[in-house]
């Protein structure tokens, strides 16, 4: 990740937060916020999928392996999916998921699942701020090699 | 055991199947055996011994084994959900393999140290089986033993692990993975993994590293586990085969427990029932959503 490097210009630790939102709920909700000249913490790193149940797993182990301190995951709200069932079955998994990261260790508040719509830009906004307050006082990850408990 | 030789001979001797899959008696205690001559049928045992999960022959990954022809196969109630998933998952054909099922009272945790089964010595999936005459099969023999005890030593450790804060089970499995060689052992001894092509051996893009750091060794195990949620049928071979003994039980009883809370399902023997990531319930649980 060529940016920096989790650090602010005044040296303090600030988390790395990469998101996995969808194309029809959540980016548009985040483009609202932003059109709105909503006021967000600049540590979340949006990443544009076609629906949320395209996040695999593997999506957010790679990101804590690349360096994210967290993740957000989000999409439509159920009820609402541009493909009808897509966010169903993705809370599925997300549930088992959620489930097993917290058994093998990982904080319950290093991965944030949210639905926000596309016309809940202040939700958005909620979600980053409160996401980034989280996981700046859980500290870095360590999932990271060569980080806490991480391998070289 | 007098019926199951009985059954495999006249099976063999009339042509209905070309191999049958069960356990002999081994130079170094039971195996399988893949017994394609009738005159060997009474070869075949089973006891308390009989741990290995037989159904993984039927994968379809297993080539060699296919090459013999149409198989039956010897299976306890939890190998028998294995076959189930096989067929649930179209992975082999109904009428493409004979079940025979044995009753079975519980297998050891060591068949190679124990000989007696207590609570402490019988495998830590036996206790409270419900499949202990599986509505899969095509012939069942023996007689039902007596329940097997039950092992609380698994539900303990996970009890445990439960309690402790995240950064002391984020340690405590560091120290079970930071063993890990990345020999996949776990993955070929599963009945359910059958992808020709697994996705710690993709590499582009390469979502796992194949090198055994701990790092990728934690992705690694997660990955598997996840794949294997709601179609894990608690075989344990994965364990077993482990050279480096990490408790993947723990790691896959946890996620069947997991399933079962939230979607009410346990990996079943009737080939029909749905997987549960293959359905929805629009009133799933959705407590860890904000």
């Amino acid at each position: 990740m060529s940016d920096d490097g989790g650090h602010r210009a005044d040296h303090t630790w600030s988390p790395r937060v990469v998101a996995f939102v969808c194309n029809w709920c959540t980016y548009t909700g985040a483009d609202l916020a932003g059109t709105s000249r909503l006021k967000m913490d600049p540590n979340v790193r949006v990443i544009k999928l076609p629906c949320s149940s395209r996040v695999n797993p593997l999506f957010i182990i790679k990101a804590f392996e690349r360096g994210a301190d967290g993740v957000i995951v989000s999409g439509c709200h159920t009820g609402d999916c541009h493909f009808s069932t897509g966010n169903y079955h993705a809370r599925r998994r997300f549930a088992i998921l959620h489930d097993l990261l917290q058994f093998m260790g990982v904080e319950e508040d290093r991965v944030t699942f949210a639905w926000v719509s596309a016309s809940e830009g202040n939700k958005w906004q909620q979600v980053v701020n409160e996401t980034t307050a989280r996981v700046q006082l859980l500290g870095p990850c360590g999932m990271l090699p060569g980080a806490k408990g991480g391998a070289e | 055991m007098k019926p199951l030789q009985e059954l495999a001979h006249k099976l063999l001797s009339e042509g209905t199947v070309k191999v049958v899959i069960g356990y002999e008696e081994g130079p170094r205690g039971v195996r399988p055996a893949f017994i394609t001559d009738a005159a060997q049928a009474e070869k075949l045992i089973f006891d308390i011994r009989c741990v290995q999960n037989l159904a993984a022959y039927l994968n379809p990954r297993r080539t060699q084994v296919a090459q013999l022809g149409k198989a039956a196969v010897v299976v306890k109630g939890c190998d028998a959900r294995a076959v189930a998933g096989l067929i649930r998952e179209k992975q082999i054909d109904r009428d493409g393999v004979v079940v025979i099922a044995v009753r079975c009272g519980g297998v050891l945790q060591n068949p190679e140290t124990d000989t007696v089964l207590t609570s402490e010595t019988v495998s830590a999936r036996c206790g409270g089986c419900a499949v202990r005459e599986p509505s899969l099969h095509d012939y069942m023999v023996g007689e039902l033993p007596a329940e097997p005890p039950v092992n609380p030593q698994r539900a303990e450790q996970i009890a445990a692990l439960e309690r402790m804060s995240p950064a002391e089970r984020w340690n405590f499995w560091d120290e079970q993975l930071s063993r890990c060689i990345r020999c996949h052992a776990c993955r070929e001894a599963c009945p359910m993994c059958f992808c020709l092509k697994c996705t710690a051996e993709k590499s582009q893009p390469q979502w796992i590293d194949s090198s055994a750091t701990l790092q990728a060794n934690r992705a690694w195990q997660t990955m598997r586990v996840l794949h294997q949620a709601g179609r894990c049928v608690d075989c344990l071979e994965c364990e077993r085969a482990c050279p480096e003994h990490i408790p993947l039980g723990l790691l896959a009883r946890y996620v069947a427990d997991a399933v079962e809370r939230r979607f009410d399902y346990v990996a079943s023997d009737d080939p029909s029932v749905p997987a549960p990531f293959g359905v929805y319930r629009a009133d799933d649980e959705e407590e860890f959503i904000r």
